[in-house]
């Protein structure tokens, strides 16, 4: 990319383009904070119920398909690792390959997304519902419908955080096709990788929380 | 001196010796904000005096702190602030901490009205009688939502909350009668929640509650009565046997004396249970409640641990029917013969 | 350098932010960040207007022990709506969306803030959140009080979820404006700028803005989990299904005892300004009142559960949280201590906003000083839901943030319009205001004493007194917030032209004209000393010396 290129991602109050990178990836850091709080006040709620009912909590979580909850666990971090591999070819100027691997980070990000759709496609079927809508006749403990409100809440906040990022990447994508992006000025690219690294960290934090304990 | 403090900052009767001590670390305080402020008020007055503009473009030397100055101004305050805290402190875990020998009231909040019950009788709505100089303590919960209960003769206040039970205590000093407020918003009834703490001399409330529990046992028949006061605008009573019947209570559970599936509702209510792990529990609603919510916690006896949870399948209002119900299946008279169930024991004495 | 030439038409007549670009669409669409802070006048005059009704509609009802003009469940909307829309829509948005959008690139000698396309979008996450709220409040409205405890506020069959909702996006709003002002201070400071010559101003706004973007998530989150379970009953806070109703309590004051630190912090950072602008002197202690604008950020993550002291936690957690409170109490302390001392050899203008710094200093330490005997713990267990702990969060926030706000309005008044309002007028309203808010909450502070409970629609005849003191008080308090705004408007048209520095003031925004360009500086501004230095300006020496680099 031409320095005259880079002149037109110049913000007119930021005396340098390094300076103005500075700030978005400050910026970016900031609010993914503010997502590790939002999340935070539902890590809290499990941490209590799960003090309160751990008998409970161990019960329903066996409930769980760990081989699905694994599989998307290798999901995801595959995907991080092909939107790590899009911005390095980004910055050396291989869109072409770029948008590839961005691609393959929304199918796995899909992927995701269809595996979720099975789990709670079979939760439902068995009620194992949030709150009053709890009816799985197997585990009638106190407690069991608690881990089912979290574990929807949790995964529903997670899964709309998901498809949020698609929108980003898918975004990013078409701009990094029209060669919008290249090593000169890629910061969007980063910024988006860096909410999809997110995205793929708090699910780390679920998985054994919902799944393997 | 401390009638004078009292009246000066408009605070109530003191009705305990907490209440007084309290009082005492209020006016520590209070006179300690009232010099402090004034010293502030002096001294940026002095200040805007002397040093007022006197030309336009004056000028003004650059004064430097010197270390002791911030030390004062943070250490003398840290000083005051955890002389406070170590007095208020100690206050509140006695407040949490009731003596052994305290004599035990049931407390229920719920929209909007204060209920206490005596174990063994009697019940009350929206009075609480106490023996002066005697410990008392309150042991309370909720209905429906979070309620205060709250004496500010006594300085006293805990929040009732439903679904679990909290504690507060307090000795009158002498007869009198105290307001109680609710003091956590609850609806529209939250500014009508009022009662009132009716403390009687020590004789005097015995033989109350011995008089009580005679009128009490007289008015019943072999036929099942309620027991306490019934609000006669929602007859809980009938909700609850309609509500346990609809919830399948009556498929385990008795209510004329019967060994079935599980224990008979018969007296059920104030009754001394053993449970299977050697325990014993007094049949209260924060049991008949926990019975319900989590059956497998606590199993009477010589029964199955077979009862499922009704925890999210019954709303609080209809357990508190529920629970009333049990509570209004009185009889006077023992059970004739031996049971293989539990132990029954007949109504405690009065003290 | 000589000095500068007197005020003329031709001067204020120049083109400048407000006259650059015309048309309303110059406005909705305006990167501005001069503008943007305009724009949160005018919104968060109206949220405060709204939210003064309320509290009027509360007084008159309290004037007598029955019914008077609304019924009970009309009145806890009032008290709700109250609560919701001063808090929201007023005091965490008000100081830092007006001043801190409007002076921190002037302090910085930045063009603009980091982001000055996500600056206007908390305007309109502003608007929307404010609109939702108020389609929530048109259709019947929450009674639940703004602490919306379970599970009251999930059982109730007022319409709690628009609301919350509206405070959901308004807190978004919070959020991006704490961001953008954090990367802006980082990454916009002029040459020469150091942190240690940042203006406290700024030092606060900064440690705000910290707050803004740590806690707000957590309220978001726990106010979108009372909406769920409002009108799903998924029952995360329902004892019946296994919950506990305190839990929410916790994750509420999380955020919401941070939050009255986001109130207070802004008012902070305008009195040094004023402090300093007004004495004409340097701050006393310059990193003392910084650090502990930090400080009050930081410990007050720790506190949150002096709200809870009646709650049924147990000792162990009363103490812990007790002892920090008192902590927190010390940084104010220390800032009282520095601005006092700032005086201390001063040339002190007593002009309105100098007024309002005393009423703030007053205020202040009175409030302050009856927050730490709540923190004593037994002390609080007679005053916790009192009208004690209303007036004493009424005094820090109406005397202590309103007063700040006040004398912020008053201070830079000239500089964002380039007008002067009428002095006189200023200091009668300053008056009545100090006045008439003396008399609507020193009542209050007797009345909890004497135990009355908050949020009380009826309440028994030997409070009955007090409360029309109270009453009478509030009236005075709003008729003379009504004289400011007249004369303020007035002033628009007809005040006299100010110049661009009409109190002769050393604080680097003061360097640009008043009101400023549209374009802040012509080149990139060099800083060569630090702010408010007084100490040689009457042989017409430099003073606050600001040269320009291309």
């Amino acid at each position: 990319m031409q320095p005259e290129t880079q002149a037109v991602h110049l913000a007119h109050h930021f005396p340098s383009l390094r300076t103005q990178e500075q700030a978005a990836r400050l910026g970016m850091w900031l609010f993914l904070a503010t997502e590790v709080l939002l999340f935070g006040a539902l890590f809290t709620a499990y941490s209590l119920y799960r003090y309160l009912f751990p008998h409970a909590f161990e019960g329903a979580s066996a409930l769980m398909h760990t081989s699905w909850g694994t599989a998307n666990t290798l999901v995801l971090i595959t995907s991080s690792l092909t939107v790590a591999l899009g911005i390095h070819e980004v910055s050396r100027g291989r869109n072409r390959r770029a948008t590839l691997y961005l691609l393959a980070t929304l199918a796995f990000a899909v992927a995701f997304l269809v595996i979720k759709y099975f789990e709670y496609s079979h939760h439902i079927h068995e009620g194992q519902l949030p709150g009053r809508f709890y009816s799985f006749a197997e585990l009638q403990v106190a407690g069991a419908s608690m881990f089912f409100t979290l574990y929807f809440l949790m995964t529903g906040l997670h899964g709309l955080h998901v498809l949020i990022g698609m929108g980003v990447l898918a975004f990013l994508t078409v701009q990094v096709w029209r060669g919008r992006y290249g090593p000169g000025y890629y910061t969007p690219v980063e910024l988006g990788g860096l909410y999809w690294h997110l995205v793929d960290l708090i699910w780390i934090f679920l998985f054994p929380l919902l799944y393997l304990i | 001196m401390n009638e004078l403090m009292r009246t000066l900052l408009f605070l109530p009767e003191q009705g305990t010796d907490y209440a007084r001590s309290v009082d005492h670390l209020h006016y520590f305080v209070i006179s300690a904000t009232m010099l402090g402020s004034a010293a502030v008020f002096v001294t940026v007055i002095a200040f805007v005096i002397v040093y007022r503009r006197r030309r336009a473009r004056q000028s003004t030397p650059v004064v430097e702190p010197k270390p002791i100055h911030e030390a004062v101004f943070i250490g003398l305050p840290l000083v005051l602030f955890l002389v406070w805290f170590g007095i208020g402190f100690p206050q509140f875990v006695a407040l949490q901490t009731p003596p052994k020998d305290a004599m035990d009231v049931y407390v229920q909040g719920k929209k909007w009205m204060w209920k206490f019950a005596y174990p063994g009788g009697p019940s009350a709505v929206d009075t609480l009688r106490v023996p002066a100089g005697r410990p008392v303590r309150l042991l309370m919960t909720s209905r429906d939502v979070i309620h205060s209960f709250y004496v500010p003769a006594f300085r006293l206040k805990q929040d009732v909350l439903p679904g679990r039970y909290t504690q507060t205590w307090f000795q009158a000093k002498e007869p009198g009668r105290h307001q109680i407020f609710c003091a956590e918003f609850c609806g529209v009834g939250h500014s009508a929640m009022l009662g009132e703490v009716v403390v009687m001399e020590p004789s005097e409330f015995d033989a109350w509650v011995a008089n009580q529990r005679r009128v009490v046992a007289a008015a019943q028949d072999s036929a099942p009565v309620p027991s306490e006061d019934v609000d006669v605008r929602t007859s809980l009573v009938d909700q609850g046997r309609k509500l346990a019947s609809e919830y399948g209570c009556f498929k385990c559970h008795t209510v004329d004396g019967t060994l079935h599936i599980g224990p008979t509702w018969l007296d059920l209510y104030g009754r001394r249970e053993k449970l299977k792990d050697g325990k014993w529990v007094v049949a209260d609603e924060g049991y008949l409640t926990r019975s319900m919510m989590d059956p497998r916690a606590e199993v009477v006896a010589g029964f199955q641990d077979v009862m499922p949870t009704f925890q999210g399948r019954i709303p609080a209002p209809e357990v508190a029917a529920i629970v009333e119900f049990i509570k209004s299946l009185r009889t006077s008279t023992v059970r004739p013969e031996p049971s293989k169930g539990p132990v029954y024991a007949p109504i405690p004495p009065a003290k | 350098m000589p000095p500068s030439p007197p005020p003329s038409e031709a001067v204020y007549n120049r083109p400048n932010y407000l006259t650059a670009d015309r048309g309303v669409w110059s406005w909705l669409v305006t990167l501005d960040h001069k503008r943007i802070g305009v724009m949160y006048l005018v919104l968060t005059t109206i949220g405060f207007a709204l939210g003064g009704l309320f509290a009027l509609i509360i007084r008159l009802e309290l004037l007598t022990p029955g019914p008077t003009i609304i019924d009970a469940q009309t009145y806890n909307r009032m008290f709700t709506l109250h609560g919701v829309v001063m808090i929201f829509l007023f005091m965490i948005p008000a100081i830092p969306g007006i001043f801190g959008n409007f002076l921190l690139p002037l302090m910085l000698g930045a063009q603009d803030v980091a982001f000055p396309r996500i600056n206007l979008l908390t305007v309109y996450l502003y608007l929307l959140g404010a609109g939702i709220a108020l389609w929530g409040m048109i259709h019947g409205g929450a009674d639940t009080g703004w602490t919306f405890y379970t599970p009251y506020s999930t059982t109730t069959t007022t319409k709690v979820a628009p609301i919350l909702l509206g405070a959901f996006i308004l807190g978004l709003g919070s959020i991006l404006t704490g961001i953008n002002f954090i990367v802006t201070i980082h990454t916009l400071r002029a040459p020469g700028l150091t942190w240690m010559r940042l203006p406290l101003f700024v030092w606060a706004i900064y440690a705000t803005s910290v707050i803004q973007v740590l806690a707000t998530p957590v309220l978001g989150m726990t106010l979108l989990l009372v909406a769920i379970e409002s009108v799903f009953g998924f029952g995360i806070f329902d004892p019946g299904r296994g919950g506990d109703p305190v839990l929410f309590q916790h994750l509420f004051w999380f955020y919401s005892h941070p939050a009255v630190y986001i109130m207070i912090l802004p008012a902070m950072a305008v009195v040094s300004e004023v402090v300093q602008a007004f004495a004409r002197k340097n701050m006393f202690g310059y990193k003392a009142v910084a650090y502990s604008s930090l400080g009050i950020a930081f410990v007050g993550f720790f506190t949150w559960g002096h709200h809870l002291f009646t709650s049924g936690q147990s000792a162990f957690n009363a103490g812990i949280f007790g002892i920090l409170s008192m902590f927190v109490g010390l940084f104010t302390a220390i800032k009282v201590f520095n601005w006092t001392a700032t005086l201390y050899k001063g040339a002190i203008q007593f002009s309105a906003p100098f007024v309002y710094f005393c009423g703030f200093l007053f205020f202040l330490v009175f409030g302050g000083m009856t927050g730490i005997a709540l923190a004593t713990v037994s002390l609080d267990v007679h005053w916790q839901d009192t009208y004690f702990v209303v007036a004493h969060f009424h005094f820090i926030m109406v005397g202590g943030t309103i007063m700040a706000f006040l004398a912020a309005v008053h201070y830079w008044w000239p500089k964002m319009f380039g007008r002067m309002y009428s002095e006189r007028w200023a200091l009668v309203a300053a008056g009545l205001i100090i006045l008439g808010f003396n008399a609507t909450f020193i009542p209050q502070f007797l009345l909890g004493n004497m135990g009355m409970p908050r949020r009380y629609y009826s309440f028994p005849e030997r409070f009955w007194p007090l409360n029309v003191a109270s009453t009478a008080g509030a009236s005075l308090l709003a008729f003379g917030f009504l004289i400011v705004l007249v004369y303020l408007v007035v002033s628009l048209a007809w005040g006299r032209v100010a110049g661009p520095n009409p109190w002769d003031s050393r604080g680097y925004e003061w360097d640009t004209p008043s009101p400023p360009n549209k374009e802040n500086f012509p080149g990139t501004p060099v800083i060569t000393h630090g702010p408010h230095e007084y100490q040689d300006t009457e042989d017409g020496g430099a003073g606050s010396e600001v040269t320009h680099a291309a």
